[in-house]
């Protein structure tokens, strides 16, 4: 079975201090560590085991600038055959949409079984991307896959719905799944295991390659636009408890014996 | 904005909350004289929802058709080719839900209607909409644009508008008859899985404290337990706990685990991530303890701690325990 994996690099940023750049469009991201999107490293796992039990090839493909060969080497670290790295000027400003155009165009002249992505990026967080991409494949998708199992050409996966309520479909190969995280438990990638990979070619692809004008992609292709960021308004946001460490503590025992809070 | 259409979901015979949301923001968006639009997609038994949904809506278009009794995107997309030749409109509105996000961004790709995502508000401006979506789980709002469409697309989260006080107009009903045509076996339904059952029902709980990403390790976890001990209450949890199996399942609080109202929530570690507010904003008073003055978590709790947890628990597990004796 060949399988594709879309992986994207994203900036860690729950524990960050984030600031909105010059242009009131982007961040400022000169001080972020970066690593691979969380859902897309239980992609790369799910696609190692399906190979583990059918064998096959697995293909990683990023969108993105010389540094995204880090997220591809991780994968191949953790057990991908090829990475391939889709780059150029004219994908910038691309939305879900115009992402989806870039990968597909990419994908659709190599052989393709099943192909991966994330339910959703944890930067940009539009959830979009592959649903989109399945349809511009002509492929049948399922979004929130929580579990896989293979028959023949037939796929039988969960999907997670609402309140802990789970939905089985079954797909005909090939196929496009968005895995959810914690469908497995991605595999520990060693300094080891990066260094094997090392010297690994990636290839690099740009629009022409890809037989992409510069309407089909970046914000002419894209079919939304970041007008401005801004930070969301506070509200009444929480009372902060101040003092020294025991005087916070007294301050919540009183809290919690007036809430209710200790039974 | 005159028309806004708005895709009704419902699920095992139930019209799901987000749906009252979407039409309550869309008859604020269409003002006085336009139309708000109900489609509604289902098996001809489950027409006895429509009462649910008429008095909210100007118009209700219903597809009834067998094919059409679960919901299955390749049959949904085969019933917009017959909708969107009946309906004008210029916005669509479906949720930023298991649904949605498992539908909207093929509809908006097949029939190439401009189209954004999990927008937290819509704001029509000159005749113009522009939406507000979140990035960085909730640190950063944009304002997103629209490229110019006869219709317009958009997913909107769960949540972000009331589902209730929705204004009564007097609707009639639509229906489209003929079947749903169109080879749907490259994906098929075949049922639903219950949730599992565990040991502690967290929903029962009064009090509850909560784990996130924060507490680093598995190992970490009985620091949580014993200051719930000491309180008399559970531990639960984030997603990514229990996606990383520190926790059951059954003990993960959100969208996609169980919905919680205790007296008291403790949220440890926790960002406050959207989905994750969604299974805890009715508690009685959230008291949050993060290191990020900025986590989202802040903006719905009652009472915020600026530290390290490491250091929170143990003295307030200390103190719980001198005044318990
Ligand atoms: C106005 C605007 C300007 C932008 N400018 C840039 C830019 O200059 N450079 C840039 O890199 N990004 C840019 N982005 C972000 C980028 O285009 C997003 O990656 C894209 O919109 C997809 O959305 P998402 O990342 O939220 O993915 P989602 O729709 O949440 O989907 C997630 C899944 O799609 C796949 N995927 C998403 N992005 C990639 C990728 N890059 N490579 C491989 N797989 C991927 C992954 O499998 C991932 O799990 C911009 C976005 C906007 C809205
Ligand atoms: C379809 C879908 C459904 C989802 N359903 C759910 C759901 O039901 N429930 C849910 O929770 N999530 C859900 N999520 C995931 C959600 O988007 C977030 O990724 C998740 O809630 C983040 O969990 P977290 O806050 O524990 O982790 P993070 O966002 O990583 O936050 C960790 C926090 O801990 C703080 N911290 C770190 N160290 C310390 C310390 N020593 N002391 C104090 N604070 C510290 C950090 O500042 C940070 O704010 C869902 C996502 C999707 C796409």
């Amino acid at each position: 079975m060949d399988i594709i994996v879309c992986i994207k690099r994203v900036p860690e940023t729950a524990e960050a201090d984030l600031v909105i750049d010059g242009t009131k469009k982007a961040i400022e991201t000169d001080d972020l560590v970066y690593s691979i999107n969380e859902w897309d490293n239980y992609a790369v796992e799910a696609a190692i085991q399906l190979k583990e039990a059918e064998g096959g090839t697995i293909t990683v493909i990023s969108v993105g600038p010389e540094e995204n060969n880090e997220v591809l080497r991780r994968a191949l670290a953790m057990g991908a055959d090829e990475a391939i790295r889709l780059t150029d000027p004219a994908f910038e400003g691309s939305d879900a949409y115009a992402m989806a155009k870039v990968l597909a165009a990419a994908i659709k002249d190599m052989p393709h079984d099943l192909i991966l992505t994330g339910v959703q990026a944890d930067d940009d967080g539009f959830g979009a991307t592959g649903v989109a991409l399945a349809q511009m494949l002509g492929l049948p998708y399922a979004a929130l896959v929580t579990d896989i199992k293979k028959e023949g050409d037939t796929l039988t996966v969960h999907r997670e719905l609402e309140g802990g309520l789970e939905e089985v479909d079954t797909l005909k190969l090939p196929a496009l799944l968005t895995i959810q995280t914690g469908i497995n438990e991605p595999r520990y990638v060693s300094i080891m295991g990066i260094r094997r990979v090392a010297k690994k070619e990636i290839a690099a692809k740009g629009a022409a390659d890809l037989g992409l004008s510069e309407n089909d992609v970046g914000l002419n292709g894209s079919m939304s636009q970041i007008e401005e960021l801004f930070f969301p308004p506070v509200g009444e946001g929480a009372e902060i408890i101040e003092g020294t460490m025991d005087e916070k503590a007294e301050t919540l025992v009183k809290i919690l014996k007036e809430r209710g809070g200790i039974a | 904005m005159e028309k806004i259409a708005v895709l009704v979901e419902h699920r095992q015979d139930e019209v799901r909350d987000i749906t009252f949301e979407m039409l309550g923001k869309a008859h604020q968006l269409v003002g006085e004289g336009g139309e708000v639009i109900a489609l509604f997609l289902g098996d001809p038994s489950q027409k006895g929802l429509l009462d649910a949904i008429t008095p909210h809506a100007h118009r209700v278009i219903a597809y009834l058709d067998t094919n059409l009794k679960n919901f299955e995107p390749l049959r949904y997309q085969a019933a917009f080719s017959q909708i969107f030749e009946n309906v004008d409109c210029q916005l669509i509105l479906m949720g930023q839900t298991a649904f949605g996000m498992d539908l909207a961004p093929a509809v908006a790709a097949k029939w190439e209607i401009p189209f954004t995502s999990d927008v937290v508000d819509i704001e029509a401006s000159d005749g113009d909409l522009m939406a507000i979506r979140q990035m960085y789980s909730g640190k950063v709002n944009a304002k997103v644009s629209l490229k110019a469409g006869d219709k317009r697309l958009l997913t909107v989260r769960a949540g972000a508008f009331p589902a209730e006080d929705i204004p009564t107009v007097s609707g009639e009903v639509q229906e489209i008859t003929g079947a749903v045509e169109g080879d749907f076996s490259a994906r098929t339904f075949v049922e639903y899985l219950e949730a599992a059952v565990g040991d502690v029902d967290i929903t029962q709980a009064d009090i509850i404290v909560s784990v996130g990403r924060g507490i680093k390790d598995a190992d970490n976890i009985p620091i949580a337990e014993e200051l719930a001990n000491a309180l008399g209450g559970v531990v639960a949890c984030s997603r990514p706990v229990a996606d990383k199996k520190w926790l059951p399942k059954e003990r993960q609080v959100g969208t996609s685990g169980k919905t919680v109202k205790p007296k008291v929530y403790i949220a440890l570690g926790i960002s406050g991530a959207f989905q994750h507010q969604a299974g805890m904003k009715n508690a009685g008073t959230i008291i949050a303890v993060n290191k990020d003055p900025k986590a989202p978590i802040f903006g719905i709790a009652h009472y915020g701690i600026v530290d390290d947890l490491f250091k929170v628990v143990p003295a307030l597990t200390e103190k719980v325990k001198g005044i318990k004796g």
